[in-house]
């Protein structure tokens, strides 16, 4: 494993969570856990970070922040949905705010499912997200690295909210 | 013939200094991290974490917020390097103090220049921090030169009692300021190695990638030269002094992995207060112990 893999640095953004996922992110930093052993780092800036934990749903007002804090990232960068809301909207799914996942807005390289997420499984998600930054730091390296596919989440991002599709929403959305 | 070998050991030094030097510094801030997480009752990152952090933020894809920003941190480094070349040549004090600040200028001048909220705050509070730990800077080659008559770092190791001796008071003030230095609790107002602070990265908001690898690689010549300063207190004429400086710098090492994992950050008013006042009391008391013998 080369170095992008033992320094994994994360930011941490909460959607429209309860709040559940949030805890459970913050576990996985505590001396039980102690993700500092694989490198991890939680920076709390995108522009230090490769890895983006994503906990909650996103909904109307945060599109544009989710946007903005995975374009500040640089190079290769993964990012990672942390619980079933931000899988794919979980209970709050069908809500009228709700517009789906983390993936109707940013493409999402791991998904991890849990109501409320485990720490294990955060840890799991993590290292499976490793292998990917590895995958897209050589690919960078050879020039090769490619926009994401956004296909598989096409049928969230035809969701139709207040006339206007979900994917709509999320390319008009900036922020100010 | 003292000037010949005199000459030849300091250029040793300097090489030694330059090539060494960075590997010293991140096994020193990657022991630190260790020992902070040992404290903590965690497992803690690996010795060499450090490296791979850097080589990691190499590989990232090159981008910077303006044209400048990597000029301004690559003069900082610069500054930072030549003060430590100097200062372990055994070269003039008084310059290596003058060309660490200006290092610190730079580093302020290049957050300043990303034009960002949270770099903005995070470049004042580093203005203040460094009022708050220059005065005791400045007054280092003061003591140095009322006790040796000489502000020459080398002119401390042809005496016979360590600078110590002479100026215990100032090693404590100076020992006292180091965590601003440092960038550590309780003074790490202007940038922080741990996140949920109420401003995490300050300083540092708006570098990435290569930028910010260029300011760890600043860190630990830094670091390097800031231990070295508590080594000056204590080298002599006699070989074993070598020794003891050694096991000083850990001692004083260890107390400030100690202090940072026991002290909340404080705040801007409460760094320059108690840093002010404890290098003011401490080196009058010292200054006028020395006049008056
Ligand atoms: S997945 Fe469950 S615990 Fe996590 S944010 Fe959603 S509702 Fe809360």
């Amino acid at each position: 494993m080369s170095s992008t893999g033992k320094s994994p640095w994360i930011v941490h953004y909460d959607g429209s969570s309860c709040n559940g996922c949030d805890i459970e992110v913050l576990a996985a930093t505590t001396p039980l856990y102690d993700v500092e052993r694989f490198g991890v780092v939680n920076t709390g800036n995108p522009k230090h970070a490769d890895i983006l934990l994503i906990t909650g749903s996103v909904n109307e007002q945060n599109v544009p922040v989710v946007k903005q804090i995975y374009e500040q990232m640089m190079e290769p960068k993964v990012v990672i949905a942390c619980g079933a809301c931000a899988c794919s909207g979980g209970i709050f799914r069908d809500c009228y705010n709700t517009l789906g996942g983390a993936d109707v807005v940013v493409p999402v390289d791991v998904y991890a499912p849990g109501c409320a997420i485990r720490p294990e499984t955060i840890i799991d998600a993590v290292v499976k997200g490793i292998e990917i930054l590895e995958q897209k730091r050589k690919a960078l390296k050879n020039k090769t690295l490619v926009e994401p596919d956004v296909s598989r989440m096409q049928s969230a991002r035809d969701k139709v909210v207040d006339g206007q599709t979900v994917a709509e929403i999320a390319s008009n959305s900036t922020l100010e | 013939m003292e000037a010949g070998v005199a000459s030849w050991v300091s250029w040793v030094c300097v090489i030694a200094y330059l090539v060494l030097g960075p590997f010293v510094g991140m096994l020193i801030s990657g022991i630190d991290r260790k020992v902070t997480a040992r404290m903590q009752g965690r497992v803690g990152p690996p010795i060499l974490q450090p490296w791979y952090d850097v080589k990691k933020l190499f590989s990232k894809d090159k981008s910077a917020v303006n044209n400048v920003i990597d000029l301004y941190v690559a003069t900082a480094l610069g500054m930072a390097v030549v003060a430590g070349a100097l200062f372990f040549a055994g070269g003039n004090l008084l310059i290596v103090i003058f060309l660490m600040s200006l290092s610190s200028v730079f580093v302020v001048v290049s957050a300043y220049s990303a034009r960002s909220p949270y770099s903005d705050a995070g470049a004042q509070r580093e203005n203040l921090t460094v009022m708050a730990y220059e005065p005791i800077m400045l007054l280092l080659p003061v003591a140095m030169y009322l006790i040796t008559g000489s502000f020459n770092v080398d002119s401390t190791i042809v005496q016979d009692l360590p600078l110590i001796v002479g100026a215990p008071l100032f090693f404590l003030a100076y020992l006292f300021v180091m965590p601003a230095k440092l960038r550590k609790s309780p003074f790490d107002l202007s940038t922080s190695h741990h996140a949920h602070q109420e401003l995490v990265k300050g300083l540092t908001t708006d570098m990435s990638g290569h930028t910010l690898a260029i300011m760890e690689i600043m860190d630990w010549y830094e670091v390097v030269l800031i231990y070295g300063i508590v080594g000056m207190f204590l080298v002599t004429s006699a070989w074993w002094s070598w020794i003891l400086a050694i096991v000083v710098m850990v001692v004083c090492f260890l107390l400030e992995a100690l202090v940072d994992n026991t002290f909340a950050r404080v705040k801007w008013k409460v760094t320059l207060a108690t840093s002010w006042v404890v290098t003011l009391v401490f080196c009058a008391l010292n200054m006028a112990f020395l006049y008056f013998l």
